[in-house]
């Protein structure tokens, strides 16, 4: 058998990579019309908020956390925008900023009561998504609608792209926020720490990392980046609702982990998450093309990915253990054999 | 000075909980008009106080469950979708056709509402088998393993009606979510069954024992010659049962079955009802009678909230700041600032 030459820690990427191509293939040879284009940046378009959450939720999970705060975040943000914008008429360059400062906050309090109050993420980041949902609803409980000019000349404008395609604003927001992350993961020492982290905390403490300040921030940043997906979610919808992007937490906890990212922390990729997302997309698009089938269908396809993922996931993780006490076993005999 | 071994009724996990809801109950005393009033009308009790209890049945329901699954060091939070999964099956099976019967309409179901019953139990058993198989024997998290039963629930639920909403024609089976026995509404009866049973089963079987043990050390649990994966297993299992018999409770309360919005965010509530009761979330120690409790706290508050008109969306608010305080004062920072501030008063 021949061995594919990439290192084990990239598997699961490219196996998500590789399902993601796969799939653009099947859905170009299956429907008419799906191989364009703008066919696959619409796919980007119609994710991108979804992708910039899941990027954010990407470093919390590596770090052996959770944030379920996230598609509140963005309902609360949007709300914020709308009744500032629309009904407060503030300024739009003003408001932006209140919502940025919005999401680093809740994000500052998950990181606090979970690193030195030791509440547990799950539970600590549940307080923040029922806090920002009801916030949202005490703000007001309908949909308010965004028409300041700037947001509509940002919701607006297309920017020309290859064979007569197009890309929003958001999209661009989406990609710029992919370096940063990708910068952060692998190029700094925050970025390690939160492998570290993730691996074993009490390591990484006695290793003398920050663990502390690590994860306080690491929080943070998933609230600051979730507060950057709801303005992009409010450059794409023009409205405010408290009810918006409900669940989406989920989608993007299930992105991450089609993206080849461990729950129990310490591995994983920014770049395998855009595509985790993507490829829920493109599932939703096959069952748009496809016309015969049901919404519901989205989320059990969703679901069985999921499982097969983790079981692929659990598999390697088996093996890599497997050869790991082997070396150990191996590495005792030469010692004993050596006196 | 020797150290004095203190045993009052405050080291019961029972008593802040209780001194909580009693704290509420006093509140709605003097700020709810006719709060305590308890009515005869047709032989049947009415006032808020039974409204509370029959409107937190299935919230308890799910805390039964709930509590037994983190004790054993995991989560359920599929739950909800067990509900609808439930709900829906139980609407589609009750569905049947009306019957000229000497001239007035009857409906008659395709199959018998005992049989009905089982199937829907069954296949919540099912459910909940499938999260424990998931948990115990894959290695599964459990956080990660009952993720894809909520992300897949509610579909799985849509398929079973179609996407569309069920209305129940049945009769009989109305008598679960809104008859009533002894003049009290029959859902409280069935949670009472249902926890008397888990206590009875959790008490004096060696269940609640091994659970313990498995909660606060898994591999000194296996060491020790307990059948880990088996009792993980069985805490699935009844959570996924009491999913189930909640979702009925709920769709002969509420007569139809809306497959996307039949216990959506509940496990969230069940979660907190757990924690309020001052039971640790790591798992191990745990007390059902303080989870019965916290579920009464969040329904009461609901209640007051209601009473007072203020709109419902807003307990989400309230519900996260019981959150923070409830955790941060488990934590153990805040603990033994409690005890050193007890400490100076002693010196003082």
């Amino acid at each position: 058998m021949m061995k594919i030459p990439i290192k084990s820690k990239y598997t699961s990427v490219v196996i998500t990579i590789g399902i993601f191509v796969a799939l653009v293939v099947i859905g170009s040879f299956v429907y008419d019309n799906f191989w364009g284009a703008q066919n696959l940046l619409d796919l980007l378009i119609d994710n991108s908020f979804l992708i910039i959450v899941a990027l954010g939720e990407t470093l919390v999970i590596i770090s052996g956390g959770i944030d379920l705060s996230v598609g509140s975040m963005i309902a609360f943000v949007s709300m914020i925008a709308a009744y500032l914008l629309t009904t407060l008429h503030c300024n739009p360059i003003l408001v932006i900023l209140i919502a940025l400062g919005a999401g680093g906050v809740v994000g500052l309090l998950h990181g606090i009561l979970i690193t030195y109050f030791n509440v547990q993420p799950f539970i600590a980041t549940l307080a923040g998504m029922f806090l920002t949902r009801g916030l949202s609803y005490v703000i007001s409980t309908d949909t308010i609608s965004i028409s300041n000019p700037l947001f509509v000349a940002i919701s607006e404008y297309r920017i020309p792209f290859l064979f007569d395609s197009f890309l929003s604003i958001g999209v661009i927001i989406t990609l710029f926020m992919l370096l940063v992350f990708i910068y952060i993961a692998h190029y700094t020492r925050f970025g390690r720490s939160i492998y570290a982290i993730g691996s074993n905390e009490q390591s990484a403490r006695l290793m003398g990392l920050p663990v502390n300040r690590t994860k306080v921030l690491v929080y943070v940043l998933s609230g600051f980046t979730s507060s950057i997906g709801g303005l992009v979610f409010c450059f794409y919808m023009l409205s405010g609702y408290g009810s918006h992007a409900t669940g989406l937490e989920l989608d993007a906890i299930a992105g991450t982990v089609v993206g080849g990212t461990l729950m129990t922390g310490g591995v994983g990729f920014v770049v395998g998450t855009v595509f985790g997302v993507l490829i829920e997309g493109i599932i939703q698009t096959f069952i748009n093309f496809q016309g015969n089938l049901n919404s519901w269908w989205t989320r059990i396809a969703i679901a069985v990915l999921l499982l097969i993922f983790i079981a692929v996931q659990r598999i390697l993780m088996a093996k890599r253990e497997q050869k790991k006490s082997v070396k150990r076993v191996e590495a005792i005999e030469r010692a004993a054999s050596a006196d | 000075m020797k150290p004095v071994l203190k045993k009052g009724i405050t080291s019961h996990q029972i008593f802040w909980p209780l001194v909580g809801l009693a704290l509420l109950l006093l509140f709605n005393f003097f700020f709810t008009k006719d709060f305590f009033l308890l009515e005869m009308k047709d032989g049947h009790l009415y006032g808020s106080l039974i409204d509370i209890l029959n409107r937190a049945s299935v919230l308890m329901l799910l805390t039964i469950g709930m509590t037994l699954v983190i004790a054993s060091g995991g989560i359920d939070i599929s739950v909800g979708s067990i509900m609808a999964i439930a709900s829906s099956t139980i609407a589609v099976l009750l569905s049947g056709n009306m019957v000229d019967v000497n001239g007035s309409q009857h409906f008659v179901s395709n199959i018998s509402l005992g049989t009905a019953l089982l199937l829907t139990l069954g296949f919540a058993l099912i459910l909940g088998l499938w999260n424990g198989v998931l948990v115990s024997y894959f290695g599964l998290q459990a956080i990660v393993a009952t993720l894809i039963l909520l992300v897949a629930g509610r579909g799985i639920a849509q398929l079973i009606t179609s996407g569309n909403v069920i209305t129940v024609y049945h009769e009989r089976f109305f008598y679960i979510g809104g008859g009533f026995l002894f003049g009290l509404p029959v859902s409280i009866f069935i949670v009472g069954a249902v926890f008397l049973l888990t206590m009875i089963f959790v008490k004096k079987t060696p269940f609640g024992l091994f659970l313990e043990t498995v909660g606060i050390n898994r591999v000194a649990a296996r060491f020790s010659g307990i059948n880990v994966p088996l009792i993980t297993l069985i805490c699935y299992s009844i959570s996924g049962l009491c999913a189930g018999i909640a979702g009925i409770l709920m769709t002969s309360e509420v007569k139809s079955s809306d497959p996307n919005t039949m216990g959506s965010f509940i496990e969230l509530d069940a979660i907190l009802a757990f924690a309020i009761a001052g039971n640790s979330m790591a798992g191990g120690k745990f007390s059902l009678g303080a989870s019965m409790v916290g579920a009464l706290i969040i329904q009461t508050i609901r209640t007051t909230i209601y009473s007072k008109g203020v709109a419902p969306e807003v307990m989400l608010v309230v519900n996260a700041v019981i959150v923070i305080i409830i955790c941060s004062l488990q934590s153990e920072r805040v603990k033994a600032m409690i005890a050193r501030l007890q400490l100076r008063q002693e010196k003082a």
